[in-house]
């Protein structure tokens, strides 16, 4: 039984940072405003969010089988605070971190028409914190930590990455490279600021 | 009437919307989208309306908005 | 009498001082909040700050919001070539104020504000602290600075610079009355202290409006008149043409060119078939040595440098028309030249959060009508303006 349960928290872990590196390329893709892998652009936002929620699942398979799993002593309590596990506390730690995260991600998006955008934005930025340390959590716990498969799916998941936020930030990215920047003009703000 | 609303301030061209109501919408040279009958606050016919509501809804700055007028 | 001069309400001479305007106005008869409205409604009275709106409908807008109501006076007058707000914030301040209190009381009101210019700020502050000491006032007046810039005195901005937050437009999805907010251009406020004094019938006779002459003229001026008063007896007022004049530039940037034709009554309805309206009462004069396309140009220029920002047609938009009419007017053709400004000002026209993108297309569609034979000269490598080859 408990082994079941130490089978599936650790898959189920590893599908959730599957999950997560689509979210965040798809993230990346919908943010472009361009058709990504020949989809619409909708599509892809639609896939960005179902992959989401997918991952959410995931993780809390991950989580419950821990918390059930005798041998990683998770408490409740280590959900919400970092660092205190029993069981390799700095990974672990990293691990609550991300769930945290994504906890906060997954909640303004799913609240964003009451938020407004302006939060829900602020915090979707936290992605970019979420995923590196979802992958370092992946890496530096668990019984899988430095098998070849789970090196091969972290590097193929960090080059995913890697290679998104590259075009994030290359001038390709933007889809009408020649449209002037909306910035609110500076006179307009000036008495505002005396 | 349902109408359709974009928020100015806060569409940034992202090009969803075109898309998910191209009966009612289309992208000028910069990527922002016009209305095909050329009004600001276009009417949204009933057939359309489950789209306009999706459209709504994935629109990734919250730029759009059905009023009624 | 000719109607330019005619009752002089306005522009009489005066200091601007509390005093003075009592001696000349006498006190505001206290009027309750419905009768106020009726009087705007019954005067017919229309904004002064460029839209022409019944005010009436604003105040009765306000009052219903549910909300409670916030009424500015707006003196921002952005508007390069306009001086009428600033010289009767000078001259008249205490109208104005008169004004804000009757829209205050019309609308049940909590806060008042007046929005002006940094510059006129310390003597507005003088005129407010003279009728606190004559008790003139129950509900305080807040002074705010304008920025100097075109979009400052536009509706939402003024709410939002009221607010601390800049002189920034917002998104009109609820209108601003509807939030309990009532902006009224300085002028129209001004009109309503002589209303309620002399009664609506007085200002349907002898009511008047406030023009900036400027361009080709003797004495570039803040003049008064009523509306219906011939374009010519305006330009006469500032003393007159220099010279033959090309085309008149009516209701300012935002306006449109209309034939230097003397006869050419300032109405709405006279001036509608030119895609032009009194507006703010901006006229300016083109000497018939100037190009219209080259001013228009420039205006345009002008408008794409005031775009607030925050609206990605306008502001991709504005500089693409000021482009293409800058090569119209440079004689620089290219295929479809014409055409491309029309079919710019066609797109731009009510996409942004307020009204400039509307404005500066206004001014561009009439700039191809009244201009059409120097766009075809233009482009043909010559300027009749000059009748040099460009
Ligand atoms: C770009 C832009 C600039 C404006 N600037 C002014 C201004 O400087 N002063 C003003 O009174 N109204 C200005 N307006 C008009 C205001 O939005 C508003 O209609 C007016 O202040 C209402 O007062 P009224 O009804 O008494 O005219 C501007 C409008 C736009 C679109
Ligand atoms: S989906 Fe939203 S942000 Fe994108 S173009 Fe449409 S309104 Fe603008
Ligand atoms: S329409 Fe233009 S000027 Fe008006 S708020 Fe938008 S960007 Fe600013």
């Amino acid at each position: 039984m408990t082994d079941a349960l130490w089978y599936f928290a650790r898959g189920s872990g590893v599908v959730a940072l599957v999950l997560l590196t689509i979210v965040v390329v798809l993230g990346i893709g919908s943010r472009s405003g361009r058709s990504v892998f020949g989809l619409p652009r909708f599509a892809v936002s639609l896939l960005h969010r179902n992959a989401a929620l997918l991952a959410v699942v995931f993780l809390a398979g991950h989580v419950i089988g821990l918390l059930f799993d005798s041998y990683a002593q998770l408490r409740l309590f280590d959900l919400v605070v970092p660092f205190v596990g029993k069981y390799r506390p700095l990974w672990e730690g990293l691990g609550t971190v991300g769930f945290d995260l994504l906890v906060a991600i997954v909640v303004t998006s799913l609240l964003r028409n009451r938020l407004g955008a302006g939060v829900w934005r602020a915090v979707h930025w936290l992605a970019y914190l979420c995923w590196p340390v979802a992958l370092l959590h992946g890496l530096g716990t668990g019984t899988d930590r430095g098998t070849w498969w789970l090196w091969t799916i972290s590097l193929t998941c960090a080059g995913a990455v890697v290679a998104a936020v590259g075009w994030r930030v290359s001038p390709a990215f933007a889809r009408f490279p020649a449209r002037a920047e909306r910035r609110v003009a500076p006179r307009l703000l000036e008495e505002a600021s005396r | 009437m349902t109408r359709l609303h974009i928020d100015w301030t806060a569409c940034d061209g992202r090009g969803l919307c075109t898309e998910l109501l191209e009966e009612m919408l289309v992208e000028d040279e910069w990527g922002y989208p016009v209305s095909r009958d050329g009004t600001t606050e276009p009417v949204v016919p009933p057939p359309l309306e489950d789209a306009a509501k999706r459209a709504v809804d994935r629109c990734p700055m919250l730029a759009l908005k059905l009023v009624r007028r | 009498m000719n109607s330019v001069l005619a009752a002089q309400t306005l522009l009489t001479a005066g200091d601007g001082g509390l005093d003075d305007h009592l001696s000349r106005y006498g006190r505001l008869p206290s009027l309750d909040g419905s009768q106020i409205v009726g009087l705007a409604r019954d005067a017919e009275l229309t904004g002064r700050g460029g839209g022409g709106f019944p005010m009436w409908r604003k105040l009765a807008a306000v009052a219903a919001a549910g909300t409670p109501a916030v009424v500015i006076a707006n003196g921002a007058e952005g508007e390069p070539v306009s001086g009428k707000d600033r010289l009767l914030l000078t001259r008249k301040p205490h109208l104005v104020l008169d004004g804000l209190h009757l829209v205050a009381l019309a609308t049940g009101a909590r806060a008042a504000h007046l929005y002006a210019p940094a510059a006129l700020l310390p003597r507005l502050r003088e005129s407010l602290a003279a009728r606190g000491r004559a008790g003139l006032d129950k509900l305080p007046v807040t002074l705010t600075a304008a920025p100097d810039a075109f979009v400052s005195g536009e509706e939402s901005a003024v709410a939002s610079a009221i607010a601390g937050r800049g002189a920034v437009p917002a998104d009109k999805r609820v209108r601003l009355v509807e939030t309990g907010t009532l902006v009224q251009n300085v002028e129209t406020l001004a009109h309503l202290a002589l209303i309620a004094r002399y009664g609506a019938g007085w200002f349907l006779s002898s009511g008047t409006f406030l023009a900036t002459v400027s361009g080709a003229v003797a004495r570039p001026s803040v003049v008064e008149a009523r509306y219906g008063v011939p374009l010519g007896d305006l330009i006469g007022a500032a003393g007159g043409a220099t010279e033959n004049l090309r085309a008149v530039l009516v209701g300012g940037y935002h306006g449109g060119w209309v034939p230097a034709d003397p006869a050419l009554p300032v109405t709405r309805e006279a001036l509608a078939p030119f895609g032009a309206a009194p507006g703010a009462g901006v006229v300016v004069a083109l000497p018939a040595h100037a190009c219209g396309l080259v001013e228009t140009a420039k205006i345009t220029q002008y408008l794409a440098g005031q775009v607030a920002g925050q609206c990605g047609p306008c502001v991709n938009g504005l500089p693409r028309i000021a482009g293409t009419l800058a090569d119209l007017a440079a004689g620089r053709p290219r295929p479809g030249l014409p055409g491309e400004a029309a079919r710019l000002a066609a797109l731009v026209t009510g996409r942004g959060a307020c009204r400039h993108p509307d404005g500066t297309a206004r001014l561009v569609l009439s700039a191809m009508r009244a201009f059409e034979a120097d766009v075809a000269a233009h482009l043909n490598g010559r300027c009749l303006a000059t009748g040099g080859r460009l």
